[in-house]
C-alpha cells in the first residue's frame, strides 16, 4: 500500500495503536500492542458470525516494523490455540510525500497437516501463472 | 476466485501443499509437469544434475500432497500433475489476499482522512 497523503509517523500510529488498528482493520481488541503482547479481538464476519482473533505481538521498531503471528483465516473449527501461526510483518518505509506499507504474511507451509478432503478433480488451466503466489506470501 | 473452492479449504487441507512446493527443486519439477504434460522419470531426470533417484524421492513428496500422481505404463511410471489440491491452495491463499486488500484499503483511508 502506497499513501502520498500521509506521512510513516501517521501510518505507523494507525498500525499500533489498539483503538486506531481495531478501526480499520474491524476487529475489537482487548489490549495493547507491546512486544510479546497477547492482544484478543472479536471480527464480526457476515459469514462466520463472531470470530476470536488472537494477536501474538512480536516487534516494534517505531516507524519501520510491526510484527505479530496468528492463526490465518480462523474459521472451520473452536480451538485453533495448538496449531503453528502464521507471522505477518508491516514494514514501512518513506515515499516521496508519504509511506510505502509493505505486508508480507509468511509460513504457511508450517500449519498442521491433516487429513485432506477428497477434492474434485478439474483441469483448469489458469493455476500456472499464480505459482508464484504459492507458498509463503500475501504481499500489497 | 472460486467460491466453492474456497470454502472447501481450510489450512489444514492446503498446508501439506505449501510444505511440499517449498523446495526449488519440486517447484522446478511442478514447472516442468506443467510445460511438458505427463513425463517419464528419465525424462524428468534428463538436464538435471540429480539422480534418479532423489527425483523419485522429491515426485513422492509431491504425491503425498496430491499434487502428481503417477501411473506405471510398461517398465516405467509416468508423472502427471494433479492440480485440483493445487487450486485449492490457491483459492484459500487468494481468499487471504483479498481480505487483507479490503482491510489495507480501509487503513489507506483511516490514515488519509
Amino acid at each position: 500500500m502506497d499513501t502520498d497523503r500521509a506521512p510513516q509517523s501517521r501510518v505507523w500510529q494507525a498500525l499500533t495503536r489498539a483503538e486506531e488498528f481495531g478501526a480499520w482493520f474491524e476487529v475489537k481488541l482487548d489490549g495493547a500492542f507491546t512486544p510479546g503482547a497477547h492482544v484478543v479481538g472479536t471480527v464480526d464476519s457476515k459469514r462466520y458470525g463472531q470470530l476470536t482473533v488472537d494477536f501474538m505481538v512480536e516487534r516494534l521498531e517505531p516507524e519501520r516494523l510491526f510484527s505479530y503471528r496468528w492463526h490465518p483465516n480462523p474459521v472451520g473449527k473452536d480451538d485453533f490455540s495448538k496449531e503453528p501461526t502464521t507471522l505477518v510483518e508491516f514494514r514501512l518505509s518513506e515515499v516521496p510525500g508519504g509511506t510505502r506499507l509493505t505486508v508480507i504474511e509468511s509460513g504457511f507451509d508450517k500449519l498442521p497437516p491433516e487429513r485432506r478432503a477428497d477434492s474434485f478433480r478439474s483441469n483448469d488451466a489458469g493455476w500456472a501463472e499464480q505459482m508464484k503466489r504459492i507458498e509463503r506470501y500475501v504481499d500489497k | 476466485m472460486s467460491t466453492s473452492s474456497t470454502e472447501a479449504a481450510g489450512p489444514a487441507h492446503v498446508a501439506p501443499v505449501f510444505a511440499a512446493l517449498g523446495d526449488e527443486t519440486r517447484l522446478a519439477l511442478i514447472a516442468r509437469l506443467c510445460e511438458g504434460g505427463p513425463l517419464s522419470i528419465a525424462r524428468l531426470t534428463t538436464g538435471s544434475d540429480l539422480t534418479r533417484q532423489a527425483i523419485t524421492k522429491h515426485l513422492g513428496v509431491l504425491a503425498r500432497a496430491g499434487l502428481v500422481s503417477g501411473v506405471r505404463q510398461g517398465r516405467e511410471r509416468i508423472w502427471a500433475l494433479d492440480p485440483a489440491h493445487l487450486k485449492e491452495a490457491r483459492g484459500w491463499l487468494d481468499e487471504i489476499s483479498l481480505q487483507w486488500d479490503r482491510a489495507l484499503d480501509r487503513l489507506r483511508k483511516f490514515v488519509e482522512d
